[in-house]
């Protein structure tokens, strides 16, 4: 049984945000990792790229199969976090830990579309 | 089993040579033919080279020495009257670059492939110059995106592929500059018709299709998706890696595909893997001739000696017997199948073609399909494909080709229903196999992060 995070929200595609003030920070969720396997490999956007929400902003590689990491709202790349680049391990020990991007949101109101922990704990099954 | 622990780099000894030869100063002309540094060889004895390349083949599993049921990739075996024929010097000793009046017979088997990959399949013309199936893909599509623009029809960018496609459709389009749009299959496995229609508009170049499809079953609405497709304007690709159960039976061409490709590794009995030679011919119906390149057939064209292999194995069988093939494929899939359902979860259980995916043991146990497949090996059968296709969680994919016996495949089922009493007794043995092969289960989470990319 994966885990959830309380207090975060979660997409169908299985990102989670965490909103602190104007800016999103997105990681992919526990259940996601499990189910990748042992991650091998996180592309990422560059700081100041434009992500829109829907949309791929990178993605993942583990042995077993690659996934594409969907934007769960829309803004600039503020901060990526390099640490994965040579361990992306840090995402099958942690998930909630392991952030992947930081973006500052252009439209606050995307995070309305996205779900809550016992939302997402349907779709995380 | 002799273990292979040392690279042949590793067993060298300063100075130890498999040879002897007279002083080289008497021999040669001063000045010339002299290096400056030392090769950097190994220093080994003829027997050292000899016993370490020959327990290193030894290791090796081929269609040669077992039983290969790797889905979606038709390890039939090679019949070896196909290399007898490709072994004749009248054939190795040909140059592409030779006047075309001295090839004729290269050309004739080239005309004569034509003939028959024609008839079986319902195409207008092959091109045999893709070297790879993935390859073919890529040819295809580009004659796909050809005949589009060549009509001005500049809009068309997008490719449909269902779910259950093989990796490399989404990756020739993309290669291509194409987009992909994904059709969701329905819970039988089949494309859903539904799904596929508000897709379809003036941005549509075409589709890409396995039939039958990764899940070994035969997509059924192929005529409506046919029209359809067509309806707004799109052509209709036919990856071939499936092609086996329908041999001498179902036709590409009269399901109303315009542009397809074959796995003469597969469904034509060519040796396959360890890096090829593959051949993936290409063929069009009539509408997309005019796109192939010109002239059809000249010196450097394809793998020759595999399209010659091809042609041995479907002249050997002949029009009648070439039917039987893609039949009794069919009858063993299925007899495994039905023998095994009660062990591992079927997810589909409609008949099948040539292949099936189980998702896992019906009492797992704790077991994945990963140990399962690993615990084969100990018995001396190839594993499946596994984990493919990604639409079950612990797919695994069977395809035993038509040129097994019913002993191999009643063996084979023995085997894995043993391997199911196993997750129930001791599933911490299964987690560890397998236990008789020289090596067990290699990392390749750390061979994939950090990759050590030479000796």
């Amino acid at each position: 049984m994966s885990k959830i995070a309380e207090g975060l929200l979660y997409s169908e595609s299985h990102e989670w945000v965490k909103v602190d003030g104007n800016v999103a920070i997105v990681g992919v969720s526990d259940f996601a990792q499990e189910e990748m396997g042992d991650i091998t490999y996180v592309d990422m956007p560059d700081i100041d790229d434009e992500v829109t929400a829907g949309d791929d902003f990178g993605a993942l590689e583990s042995v077993k199969t690659s996934s594409e990491l969907v934007a769960p709202v829309s803004g600039k790349v503020i901060a990526r976090n390099d640490e994965l680049e040579d361990k992306p391990e840090l995402i099958n020990e942690d998930a909630y830990e392991a952030w992947i991007i930081k973006v500052e949101m252009s439209d606050k109101s995307e995070l309305d579309a996205l779900l809550n922990a016992a939302a997402y704990e349907n779709i995380a099954k | 089993m002799k273990y292979y622990d040392k690279l042949i780099f590793e067993l060298s000894k300063p100075g130890r040579t498999g040879y002897s030869l007279p002083s080289a100063g008497r021999q040669l002309p001063g000045g010339i033919l002299w290096r400056e540094a030392p090769l950097e060889l190994p220093e080994v004895s003829e027997v050292d080279v000899v016993r370490h390349y020959t327990n290193l083949s030894q290791m090796n599993f081929g269609v040669d020495t077992g039983f290969y049921p790797l889905g979606s990739c038709t390890m039939k075996y090679n019949p070896k009257i196909n290399e007898e024929i490709a072994n004749m010097p009248a054939f190795t000793g040909l140059h592409p670059l030779q006047p075309e009046h001295t090839v004729r017979g290269a050309l004739e088997v080239y005309a004569g492939m034509d003939k028959a990959l024609v008839a079986i399949t319902g195409m207008k013309h092959f091109t045999f110059l893709p070297c790879a199936g993935a390859h073919g893909e890529l040819t295809g599509l580009m004659l796909m995106r050809e005949y589009h623009m060549s009509r001005g029809d500049l809009a068309r960018t997008k490719v449909i592929v269902p779910d259950s496609a093989h990796g490399t459709n989404p990756a020739s389009a993309a290669v291509c500059g194409l987009d992909i749009v994904v059709v969701k299959s329905k819970e039988d496995g089949l494309v859903d018709v539904e799904a596929l229609k508000p897709l379809l508009g003036p941005d549509i170049a075409g589709i890409m299709m396995t039939n039958p499809n990764t899940l070994g079953l035969f997509e059924r609405d192929i005529k409506e998706i046919a029209e359809l497709v067509h309806g707004c304007g799109g052509l209709l690709y036919y990856d071939g890696a499936n092609m086996n159960p329908l041999l001498g039976v179902v036709r590409p061409g009269d399901m109303g595909f315009d542009i397809m490709h074959l796995n003469l590794h597969k469904t034509f009995s060519t040796p396959h893997g360890g890096g090829g030679p593959g051949s993936g011919p290409v063929g069009v119906a009539d509408k997309v001739v005019p796109f192939l390149h010109i002239p059809h057939v000249s010196g450097f064209h394809g793998n020759f000696g595999i399209i010659l292999r091809a042609y041995a194995y479907i002249l050997m069988l002949g029009r009648e017997h070439i039917k039987l093939a893609g039949k009794l494929a069919t009858l063993g899939a299925n007899y495994i199948k039905e023998s095994l359902k009660d062990c591992y979860k079927l997810p589909i259980p409609t008949v099948c073609k040539h292949e099936f995916v189980f998702d896992g043991l019906l009492e797992p146990n704790g077991v994945s399909t990963l140990d399962v497949a690993k615990r084969l090996l100990d018995y001396g059968f190839h594993a499946p494909t596994i984990y493919f296709p990604l639409l079950f969680h612990q797919a695994i994919m069977i395809e035993p080709t038509e040129t097994e016996s019913l002993e191999t495949l009643d063996a084979f089922i023995a085997v894995m229903r043993k391997i199911a009493e196993e997750a129930k007794a001791d599933p911490e043995m299964l987690h560890a196999a397998p236990h008789n092969t020289p090596i067990g289960r290699p990392d390749e989470t750390t061979a994939a992060r950090q990759p050590v990319l030479k000796f």
